[in-house]
This record gives C-alpha cells, structure tokens and sequence, in this order.
C-alpha cells in the first residue's frame, strides 16, 4: 500500500511569544517535509491550496516543483486543488510542467475543499459552486484526454481548436477525485472512470466503507473505458515514539485547529473524550505509535481495500520538528509493518 | 387520532439524508428517498449506502409517509412545492451554512432559518431536529434508551403533537429527543450556537435551551 502525507502548509507559532511564524517559514518548512518524505521511502505528498495566514500554501505546484529538483521517487500532487476557482487550463498546464519536472510524477486531485477564501479572492460566488465544479471538472477532463480541444462552457471562455501544452509524457496525468463523504460523489468518480479519494476526517473511518462498495460497484456497473479505478483515504494523523505521550502532544493541535475553523464555521470545539476515542481503534484521526498507526491502516484496508492512506500531520501549529519526526516514522516504520502484515494476508489468501 | 409513525420519507439523499435513512431503516421504518434526479438515479447508491430504503419521486416520498424530512442543500428550498406538504409533519434539518454555501438573501434575517423555511411551506407542520448534530453522529452514536451516554436531539415547532410524534422516532432511533418549544426556539440549536455541533446528552441539552436567568 502507498503511503504518504498532505498538509496545507500550516504556520509555526514560536514558542516564546505564542505569535504565529513566517508565511514564508511555512512554505521553506513544507519543502523540508516533503523532502524528507521522499528520503524515508513514502509514496505520496499532497499539498491542499489554502488562503490563510495560518495556513498559505496557495500555490501548490510551486512548492511541488521545488519539491521535483531535490526529490527522486516520491509522487507529487494536490490535495486538493479547488478546482472551482482556478482555471482548469492553467491548472493542467501547471501540473503537466510539473510531471515533466519531476520525470513521471505528478498528479491531480480535484475537488472542493474546505478553503472557502479562494471564492472572494478569484471573485466567484460560493453559490455557484455546483454548477462551476461540474463545469471545470469536465474541461479538466478534456484537457487529458487532448491536446486540442474546442469546449463551451459558462463561467470560463470558449476554446476552439486550442492548444494546451506540455503534455505529459505518459500520455495523462493521474486525476483523482476528492470526496468528503457525499455518495452522490462517489457515484460522479465512477462515471468519470477517476480514481476515488475520501477525505476521512472524523467519527468511525469504516463508515466509508460502504462508499468504497459503491464506488466498485457503480465501476463495474457503468464500465467507463480505461478507467483509472483505485481507492485513497486521507485522514489526519500523527506518528509518534511513544503513543500515549503522541495522542496528548497532537491533541492541543488538533484541539486549536479545531476550534479556529469551529469559529468560521459555527460549531462547538471538539471534546477531549470524543478525540480520544476518534484516535484509537476505528476512529478517523491516525494518532499514536507506529505499531498501532500500522495496525489500524490494515485494519480500516480490510474493510475498505484502499491502495493509498495519507495523512494531514501538521496542523494547529504543529512545531516543524515533530512533523518531520512523524514523517520519519510513517516511512521508516509504520510503512514496513503495513507492507509487511497485508503480504501476510495476500499468503493467505493463495491456493496451497 | 394518534397513530404510530411507521413511514419515513426523505428529501436528500447525500451525507445526512443517508445517514438519517440508516437509522431509520435500523429502527424499522419503512423508509423513502427522493431527490430531485429520477428514483433510477439514486437506486444503485441507496442500495449500498442505505439498503431497504425505496428510491422514489419527491411526490411520493410526502404523499407516502407519515413524516417527511428535509435534508436537501437549503438553497434549494424553494424548488419544494409546498402544497405537497399540507397538514404533513416537516423535520427540517437543515442549515444555514454561509461561510460554506455562499449567502442566501432569504436567511439574510434575525429570524430562525427554519421559521424561513415555515412561510414557504405554509400549510406544513414545520419541525426542527437533526441539524445541530453532525451526520457522523447521527451515524455512529445512536444509544438505546437508559444508556448513559445517549445523546440528545432538540426539536422545535409550532405544533404540540407533531413534536411529540417526531420525539417518539427520535427515541427509536436512538436518541434523547428534547422539547425546545415553538419553532422560534429553534435558533438555540442554529449555527453558531453552543449546542451546535456540541456532544449533549439530554441533561445538558436541557440546560442549554433554558432561558438565560434574568441579571
């Protein structure tokens, strides 16, 4: 199984003052984390377009790009790009120079968000985010199918006969899309022949897994030729030596992060009880020490057959270098023993 | 006359919409989901994602059930024909999300967004419940009742006897339901508010929804 990290470039906050960090720090902290990522054998880094002060990373592919020079085999995309409000030309010219970049190792993975900032700044209205998404997804989708393409649309000019390049040398990017959980969407991804992302954020992770059913399902059901059928699931995380002392350093995190978007959004802080629960057993947040990070992500595969799991890390201000220790540990621990225990199950599995 | 609840209609079927029919189809209701799409659109979702609930017309999910329950993106209210719900018991268990959905000048207003939704659907028996609660919640945390973690749902709306019949499904299902009183009341579990998104069993719902002292 692939495994990996996806962050949005959260802030530091020095411990000193308690004022939030560099813009600038964040951006040189998430190339860091990617590079170590790749140096501990992770599959995948995901950076998810934000617009805020705490969390900056607004322009993915150039991080991602710094990220191609001074890495060798770790795949590179979005995590998410919300495509609603960029325009999917520039999005795909920008991720096809990044695979050529990179040699092979970029990808794309469409959807919402939970960053509402770019609606205002590219002067959209979160009304039309429907229809703008359908839109724009479907020319994203063109656009890797040709190299010339003659499109019409509502809230982005007409194409006629044009252009788009580079193009990437496989032929097409890998185009996934993001789902928070709205079966509705599983559903879209099946009949777009894409690969399915589920954002796993909270409650029990395998209540997913009737959507993972559904997505098979509708697969074999709607039989979209040279579909790209494969399952991800990115839930926040954190690895750490010791567990216990893993759940209550990253719980303050959580708890902050939590309670800042709870503030936007107009619901209540998360409880202690309820986060204990949720970062243990079955629940979403994957806290704790590599063997049981381990135990749990084969745990959830079982139910979910899911071929990639990445985790958001750094959040809340999370301090850079318990991030990177918790990269360290998903690549050169918790990874292992996830290979290892679901080769163990494919023996099984095979006639004597 | 009052008669058991056995049928439960449902207008949505994305994340609540589902997990509501879940829990219904658990507690053995006979459940309907209807979207705007054809009842063939939706079949093959509700099959694996709810199974035993019945893919219909938004007509048929009102005219055939004793409650109905709302659980369409609220920008989409007013598609709802309103002379399907005379005299129906309504749950509305929608929310007035702006930061996240955009402004809707309708609910640009002091007023609940239930109360919104109450002058559109005039002949309906409006209720309130299920929107302070997360869906994942709604999902996995439904208790049988005397357990002491149970958690509470608020219900709020004009009409004395259709909030006691919905407070008899809420049990059911596996919640504590709270009496919050006229459907104004309902902005006490609105958006934004300390019951919303708040983990509350019925004690403590309790205490929230009482007036504040006088100072």
């Amino acid at each position: 199984m692939e495994l990996g990290v996806y962050s949005f470039g959260d802030v530091q906050r020095d411990a000193k003052s308690g004022a939030l960090g560099s813009t600038g720090q964040a951006m040189r902290n998430l190339l860091e984390a990617i590079q170590l990522s790749d140096q501990v054998g992770l599959d995948y880094f995901g950076i998810g377009e934000h617009h805020t002060y705490e969390m900056p990373a607004s322009a993915a592919t150039v991080v991602l790009g710094a990220a191609a020079s001074t890495t060798k085999n770790i795949k590179l995309g979005s995590a998410v790009t919300v495509l609603s409000t960029d325009d999917p030309v520039r999005v795909y010219q920008q991720y096809a120079t990044l695979d050529a970049v990179s040699n092979g190792r970029a990808e794309i993975t469409a959807g919402r968000g939970s960053s509402t900032e770019s609606f205002p700044l590219f002067g959209h209205s979160l009304n039309d985010y429907d229809e703008l998404y359908a839109e724009k997804l479907d020319l994203l989708l063109q656009l890797n199918e040709n190299d010339k393409i003659t499109w019409k649309g509502k809230f982005r000019p007409a194409l006629n006969d044009a252009l788009v390049v580079p193009r990437p040398d496989a032929g097409k990017l890998p185009i996934w899309l993001a789902t928070g959980g709205n079966p509705n969407s599983t559903v879209r991804a099946a009949a777009s022949g894409l690969p399915v992302s589920y954002a796993i954020i909270g409650g029990q992770a395998a209540r997913f897994a009737p959507l993972a059913d559904l997505y098979r399902k509708a697969v074999e059901k709607l039989a979209v030729p040279n579909a790209d059928v494969r399952i991800s699931v990115a839930s926040p995380g954190f690895v750490g030596d010791d567990a216990k002392a893993a759940k209550s350093l990253w719980w303050n995190h959580w708890y902050a992060a939590m309670r800042d978007i709870g503030k936007i959004r107009g619901f209540a802080p998360p409880l202690r009880t309820n986060y204990d629960h949720e970062a243990s057993g079955g629940g979403a947040l994957f806290v704790g020490s590599p063997e049981e990070i381990a135990e749990r992500i084969v745990a959830l595969h079982a139910r979910m057959g899911h071929s990639r799991h990445f985790f958001q890390m750094d959040l809340g201000q999370l301090a850079q270098k318990d991030f990177l220790r918790s990269i360290e540990l998903l690549g050169t621990k918790v990874k292992p023993l996830v290979d290892a225990a679901l080769a163990e199950k494919t023996k099984e599995l095979e006639p004597a | 006359m009052n008669e058991d609840v056995k049928r439960i209609g449902i207008l949505g079927a994305g994340r609540v919409g589902t997990a509501i029919a879940r829990r219904a189809l658990d507690a053995g209701y006979e459940v309907r989901v209807a979207t705007a799409r054809a009842p063939a659109e939706i079949e093959l979702l509700l099959g694996i994602v709810a199974p035993g609930a019945i893919a219909v017309t938004a007509q048929e999910a009102v005219a055939e059930s004793d409650i109905v329950i709302l659980a369409l993106p609220l920008a989409k209210y007013r598609s709802l024909d309103p002379y399907l719900f005379d005299g129906k018991i309504v749950v509305d268990a929608m929310n007035y999300w702006a930061p996240t959905d955009g402004e809707l000048a309708d609910f640009e207003t002091s007023i609940s967004s239930s109360e919104v939704v109450a002058r559109h659907l005039k002949g309906a028996r409006l209720l309130r419940s299920f929107n302070h609660m997360g869906y994942h919640e709604i999902d996995g945390e439904a208790r049988p009742a005397g357990d002491p973690e149970r958690r509470a749902l608020a219900i709020a709306g004009d009409d004395e006897a259709a909030r006691q019949k919905l407070a008899t499904v809420i049990d059911r299902i596996g919640f504590d339901p709270v009496d919050a009183g006229s459907l104004a009341a309902s902005q006490a579990f609105d958006v934004g508010t300390p019951i919303f998104g708040a983990t509350l069993n019925r004690q403590a719902m309790l205490a929230a929804l009482a007036p504040r002292a006088a100072a």
